[in-house]
């Protein structure tokens, strides 16, 4: 059950996008999102799509990821659909009590819909082909001129390393004592809400308990190997930029600049 | 209870560029009353075989029946099976969550449902069971040492009074002297009570000393099913697999290889002790006391 949850789960690979420089993946989904929200009508959508199914093509990973990624946020893409869709003002096709439907609201409801499933799908992109080691790496690399004035960069990508990286235990972890609870009965699935919210306690009380447990070893770990910041470290494998960067670069500039050329072109529909 | 498995196989992560068979086509029958260890190396899937008896895991194919009957014919009747089928999984002192450590063990028969005095009835029969002193059950389980942790968490599964128990390497972590506290209390309870009890472990004398079955996984499939002297004299292929018989026997190998005439089926020290007592005093080395 909690196993399904796939928003930033990395997929191994050795594609072009899998060794892209992680600092240049994070500014070119940037990028694309600052794309989507250019957008001006249904043919930059298309663009869009295009543009990120060809991304998904040449980093090898299956379609149907991106309905797993999707499922978690379809709740939210419903909620804010229903809202476009009945109170956006606008030429009315039918309308009932406060409800209204108009040509507007069916055009911005699907419309958001759209740009919400692009936008997770594109960002879900980054973190398939991304490990989050690299991820908190670029970050890092990204944020390093800030330190000028006095931003922890280095301590924000460590936290962010760390917490990534007990996800999976602690999803793990949650997962082995449900198993354990549910072997001495617990009933975690039927009930009433508030039943179901009791259920949890069984859980919820050995997972903190295990969490903190698991921090302090670590914080004594981390002392016992004299950590102390991010003064005066080096790595060992130094980011660099090769010709592929260059090339996605490339491609993201000609979308934003094609959608650019849409929006002046054919402009709003509404 | 009989439990019959029928080539079961289950498949992590269908689907996933993680998919891994963790049980490949097993089929065996474990017998009512019966004592079965289980070995293998970690990641030959004896974890995953056990969690599909009481129904945890749904295999990906093949069936699971208990008494006969498929257990998951009936969806509703899953949580009933739990009651019957109890599973102590790896490290149970990681469940615990109650106030106090009466409380935790109350925790399964209160899920089954039943009455205040037959609760505190079992949970003092479990505690005294898994050799929990009746003071510690007003403590709270995370004043308790890792030990006894471990055997009030042990205790709250026995509390359901399960027709099978199962236990995930009951012993992991532990002392020697905690190991052996552990696993003569488990003995003890099968005897009392009669109940088939599978114990999961990596170590070869835990088996010896405490199984009359044993099952030998390798690779998610079943390399060997039979009892401790079948599976113990198969001991060069299971070097072969890397998993090695107890040293004992190794040790009499070895003695009989230097042309010592010494039994071949030695399997515990407490039985080759009295082997090797018997022997030297035919010898006359030692008397007969």
């Amino acid at each position: 059950m909690i196993k399904d949850i796939t928003l930033g789960q990395y997929f191994p690979g050795r594609s072009a996008l899998h060794r892209m420089d992680p600092r240049m993946k994070l500014l070119l989904t940037i990028g694309y999102i600052v794309m989507l929200f250019l957008v001006r009508n249904p043919a930059g959508f298309a663009l869009c799509a295009v543009f990120l199914a060809a991304a998904y093509l040449v980093a090898r990973i299956p379609m149907k990821m991106i309905a797993k990624s999707i499922r978690p946020i379809l709740p939210i893409i419903l909620f804010t659909g229903l809202l476009n869709l009945f109170f956006i003002e606008g030429d009315p096709i039918f309308s009932w009590w406060i409800f209204k439907l108009t040509k507007q609201g069916i055009y911005t409801s699907v419309t958001m819909a759209v740009r919400i499933v692009l936008l997770i799908a594109g960002s879900s992109l980054l973190t398939y082909t991304t490990s989050p080691i690299a991820l908190t790496d670029a970050i890092e690399r990204l944020l390093s001129p800030l330190r000028a004035v006095h931003f922890p960069a280095h301590e924000l990508a460590m936290m962010m390393s760390i917490a990534l990286r007990f996800i999976p235990t602690l999803i793990e972890e949650t997962d082995k004592i449900m198993s354990a609870q549910k072997a001495r009965g617990a009933d975690l699935e039927s009930g009433s809400l508030l039943q179901r919210a009791k259920a949890l306690i069984p859980i919820m009380i050995p997972l903190f308990i295990s969490a903190f447990r698991r921090a302090e070893e670590l914080a004594l770990a981390m002392e016992c190997r004299c950590y102390h910041g991010g003064e005066g470290r080096t790595r060992m494998k130094q980011l660099q930029f090769s010709a592929v960067d260059f090339w996605a670069a490339g491609a993201t500039a000609l979308a934003i600049a094609g959608i650019i050329l849409l929006n002046q072109f054919l402009g709003q529909p509404f | 209870m009989v439990i019959t498995i029928e080539n079961l196989t289950y498949t992590y992560g269908v689907g996933t560029p993680f998919e891994k068979v963790a049980v490949d086509n097993v089929s065996l029958t474990i017998g009512s009353g019966e004592m079965v260890g289980v070995i293998g190396h970690t990641g030959s899937g004896k974890s995953t075989l056990i969690q599909h008896l009481n129904g945890l895991l749904r295999p990906t194919a093949g069936r699971v029946l208990l008494d006969g009957e498929d257990i998951w014919a009936d969806k509703g009747k899953l949580r009933q099976l739990r009651f019957n089928v109890g599973l102590v999984f790896q490290y149970p002192e990681y469940q615990l969550f109650e106030e106090t450590v009466y409380k935790d063990i109350a925790f399964g028969p209160t899920n089954m449902g039943l009455g205040k005095e037959e609760i505190d009835r079992r949970v003092h029969e479990a505690a005294e069971f898994a050799g929990l002193r009746p003071e510690l059950l007003e403590k709270s389980p995370f004043e308790l040492s890792g030990g006894q942790k471990r055997r009030a968490a042990i205790a709250g599964v026995i509390a359901m009074e399960p027709k099978v128990l199962i236990l995930d390497e009951p012993a992991a972590g532990l002392d020697p002297k905690g190991r052996a506290k552990i696993l003569d209390q488990i003995e003890a309870y099968h005897i009392q009570t009669g109940n088939t009890v599978l114990l999961v472990s990596h170590s070869m004398e835990d088996v010896a000393n405490y199984a009359d079955k044993v099952l030998v996984m390798n690779n998610a499939k079943v390399f060997a099913y039979d009892t401790v002297e079948q599976v113990f004299a198969r001991s060069d292929e299971l070097k072969a697999i890397r998993l090695a018989v107890p040293q004992v026997t190794n040790v009499f190998h070895r003695l009989r290889d230097a042309g010592l005439d010494v039994p071949e089926n030695v399997y515990t020290v407490g039985y080759a002790k009295r082997k090797l007592l018997g022997i030297l005093a035919e010898k006359g080395v030692l008397r007969h006391d």
